[in-house]
């Protein structure tokens, strides 16, 4: 019947889906900046030009891509929450943090900036007078490495946001885009990380409010994912990724990438 | 050979009402019985207990010792709107003579028999209304049945339809096709019938040939029926 | 919104070739994931449709109520299933589109599953007493009820091809929304979106809808040949 040869037809095309995935090829569990901003457009293709490993991106949130792989779902851990990376490593999922890069965060506003923080260099200063003018801020509340900053930042200022959850502090439970998209949107301040912000199509009237914080920093870190722990890996493989990455090579086409003439990260794997 | 056909006690309830109520009849081994009686009173009921699709409340029905639903193969039934499938004429009797395992070359003889050979390959459910319960009975006769059960198969049809479903029906019954045919068309009644049952609120108001019920009915139900009297 | 179909006009013309493979990803796997929920969702559609059975109104509801089925939580069961970590780690699919296929197949087996039942149901009620004076067997039934049920069945694959090919939860999660390999329409318009691009994730959006018109508009036409031949 038509329904058997659909059958055949249907099991043959299954079969080349997984036949897709055969050739060399690693898996990033990588946080959503680094690859909304563009960056691995421009650094893949060097990449797999030289080595010839094709290099596939999964992007979600620092907490997401934490679990993902320990779930042992990639080759290598890109993400930004240094102490939840040590943890990573401590436990055994990963081999070794390195120092990658770092960009600075931001926090963006309105125009007419309605809390007054317009030019604070002071982000628990500028937070608490966000707070203290019951303006709205929209935080990511997702447990990604942007949200994990910003509550960081929020317990050294004394002021328990949640406890105004739904009121002028909002939380979208979503990635960084549709966090600005949604800040945006209601008039909120948002603290983002300025790689997302630069290549950001959407700004509208908004504009960096605060800046320039040395706690502002924002470093990522790049883990291979230990094959004594999950032995699916392409360990191999992992390794000569990240080694790429820290190498002067890497670090110079991170360097190198820009957008609208602005650099977004900053190498500074350390070169021992 | 199913028959002769012995019925006994027969009875049919819905919830209280009794819809068949103590039926009891032989038939024998060949001929036409015209089954007759107003609306409501249990006709096309009684078909489906013979063809075996319901089950009696009580009583018994034995075709040659054997019950209905043993020998429903060995039977067609044609009903008063005819089901036909979604498909093409030809591949209405093409579905049966398939999964009753009978000669497919068949089907265009039976189309040709029925009158419906310049049709075959026309959607089924495009047909007439006297074409679709010609199309019903070669799909009938393409399963080789020794009883033919037919429930109002002419109702509602142009005379000329009524003809030409006759003359199948005759073929049939010449061939030795037991057939029990219900109707409420008297002419027809008396050019088929070789006996009569007539049936009233779920009994039995009489069972007599064919000669004897158009000269002169046993029950008065029946002679109202005859004479165009209303009998509830 | 102009900006947008400016936007998607310029893509569609200039044959961008990312978005070919993107859209020619999408209809791969949400017709392969169609083909196997039908393979699914029919056999089980019918049994319940023509089946009587003890526990049947229980498999109803959770039939119906696994339509609503959110396709996130789809995606996390089948994401659970297939990491490394989980009991089919070993297959390796997580992350290709196999393991989109596989969720979409999940997400919309239930419609294929409960749509269907619904359809082949009115249609039984229909042919049952048909079929029945004929004694087909029940395997016969479905082929037959499956069959004439062909063009109500191609909208109920339809809607399950619709709810695929526009659902973005459970494919962002088994997929990945890798560039080049787990790419589809609708993860790529999350991505566009969370980059603030919203009008090219528009363009991509009317994209889309356009491909969801032409597939509705193939469907639709081949319906309206069958109702003219009165074949639905
Ligand atoms: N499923 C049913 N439930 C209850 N009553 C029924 C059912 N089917 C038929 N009846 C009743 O049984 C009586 C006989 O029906 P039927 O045999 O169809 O009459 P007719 O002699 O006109 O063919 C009618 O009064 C009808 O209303
Ligand atoms: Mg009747």
């Amino acid at each position: 019947m038509q329904i058997k040869a659909f059958g055949a037809a249907t099991i043959a095309t299954l079969l080349t889906g997984g036949a897709w995935a055969q050739e060399q090829s690693i898996i990033v569990q990588s946080t959503t900046s680094t690859a909304n901003s563009g960056l691995y457009d421009h650094l893949l293709p060097m990449f797999e030009n030289e080595t010839g490993i094709k290099v596939n991106v999964v992007a979600v949130g620092t907490g997401q891509a934490i679990k993902n792989a320990e779930n042992c779902d990639g080759d290598v851990l890109l993400v930004h929450a240094r102490s939840a990376e040590e943890a990573f490593v401590e436990a055994g999922y990963g081999t070794e943090r390195m120092d990658l890069m770092y960009n600075d965060f931001v926090i963006v506003g309105p125009e007419d900036d309605p809390a007054g923080v317009g030019g604070m260099e002071d982000v628990r200063a500028a937070l608490s007078k966000i707070a203290g003018e019951g303006a709205l801020f929209a935080s990511r509340g997702d447990d990604s490495g942007t949200n994990r900053k910003e509550m960081a930042l929020w317990a050294e200022t004394g002021i328990d946001p949640s406890a105004a959850s739904g009121d002028w502090y909002r939380e979208t439970g979503s990635g960084m885009g549709a966090t600005l998209n949604a800040g945006i949107g209601m008039g909120a301040y948002v603290m983002t990380d300025r790689a997302t912000w630069i290549s950001f199509e959407n700004k509208q009237d908004y504009e960096i409010q605060v800046q320039g914080d040395a706690d502002m920093f924002n470093q990522y870190g790049v883990i291979p994912v230990s094959p004594e722990r999950c032995p699916s890996v392409n360990a191999e493989a992992a390794q000569t990724f990240a080694d790429w990455l820290v190498s002067d090579e890497g670090q110079d086409a991170i360097a190198a990438y820009t957008v609208a003439d602005q650099q977004l990260f900053f190498p500074n794997a350390s070169s021992d | 050979m199913i028959l002769p056909l012995a019925v006994r006690d027969l009875v049919l309830r819905f919830g209280q009402a009794n819809v068949l109520n103590g039926l009891s009849f032989d038939l024998g081994g060949s001929g036409c019985t015209m089954i007759m009686g107003p609306n409501g009173s249990g006709k096309s009921l009684l078909l489906k207990l013979l063809h075996g699709l319901m089950t009696p409340s009580g009583g018994r029905i034995e075709w040659g010792g054997r019950a209905p639903r043993d020998v429903t193969a060995r039977q067609a039934l044609v009903f008063q709107k005819p089901v036909l499938l979604r498909r093409s004429v030809a591949a209405n009797i093409d579905f049966v003579l398939r999964a009753r395992g009978k000669d497919r070359d068949r089907r265009d003889a039976l189309l040709e028999h029925v009158g419906l050979g310049h049709k075959a390959s026309q959607p089924a459910r495009l047909l007439s209304g006297g074409e679709a319960q010609r199309l019903a009975l070669a799909r009938a006769l393409a399963t080789d049945p020794e009883v033919l059960l037919l429930d109002e198969p002419t109702a509602s049809l142009d005379p000329a339809s009524v003809v030409a479903i006759e003359g199948i029906v005759a073929d049939a019954r010449a061939r030795g096709v037991r057939v029990i045919f219900v109707t409420h068309d008297i002419g027809q009644a008396r050019r088929m019938a070789d006996d009569v049952l007539f049936l009233q609120r779920g009994r039995i108001a009489e069972h007599t040939p064919a000669a004897a019920f158009f000269h002169a009915p046993q029950s008065q139900a029946a002679r109202d029926y005859l004479n165009g009297r209303i009998v509830v | 919104m102009g900006e947008a179909v400016t936007l998607a006009l310029q893509l569609v013309l200039s044959g961008d070739p990312d978005l070919l493979e993107i859209v020619l990803l999408s209809l791969r796997v949400s017709l392969t994931a169609t083909v196997l929920a039908c393979l699914i969702g029919l056999p089980i559609g019918s049994l319940v449709a023509i089946g009587r059975f003890p526990g049947r109104n229980a498999v109803l509801i959770v039939m119906n109520a696994l339509m609503g089925l959110p396709p996130v939580v789809v995606g996390l069961l089948v994401y659970l299933h297939l990491s490394r970590s989980g009991p089919l780690g070993f297959l390796g699919l997580l992350y290709t589109p196999t393991a989109m296929i596989i969720a979409q197949t999940l997400l919309i087996a239930p419609i294929v599953a409960a749509l269907s039942r619904q359809v082949l149901e009115d249609l039984h009620a229909e042919y049952s007493e048909q079929f029945r004076s004929l004694c087909l067997t029940r395997v016969q039934a479905v082929e037959a009820l499956l069959w004439d049920a062909r063009y109500s069945l191609l909208t109920v694959g339809l809607a399950g091809f619709g709810r695929a090919v526009a659902e973005v939860g459970a494919v962002i999660i088994v997929g990945g929304n890798i560039d080049h390999l787990t790419r589809v329409m609708t993860t790529a318009i999350a991505l566009e979106t969370s980059k603030g691009d919203l009008a090219l994730a528009l363009a991509l959006g009317i994209i889309l809808l356009v491909i969801a018109l032409g597939v509705n508009a193939a469907v639709q036409s081949v319906r309206m040949t069958a109702t003219r031949q009165a074949y639905v």
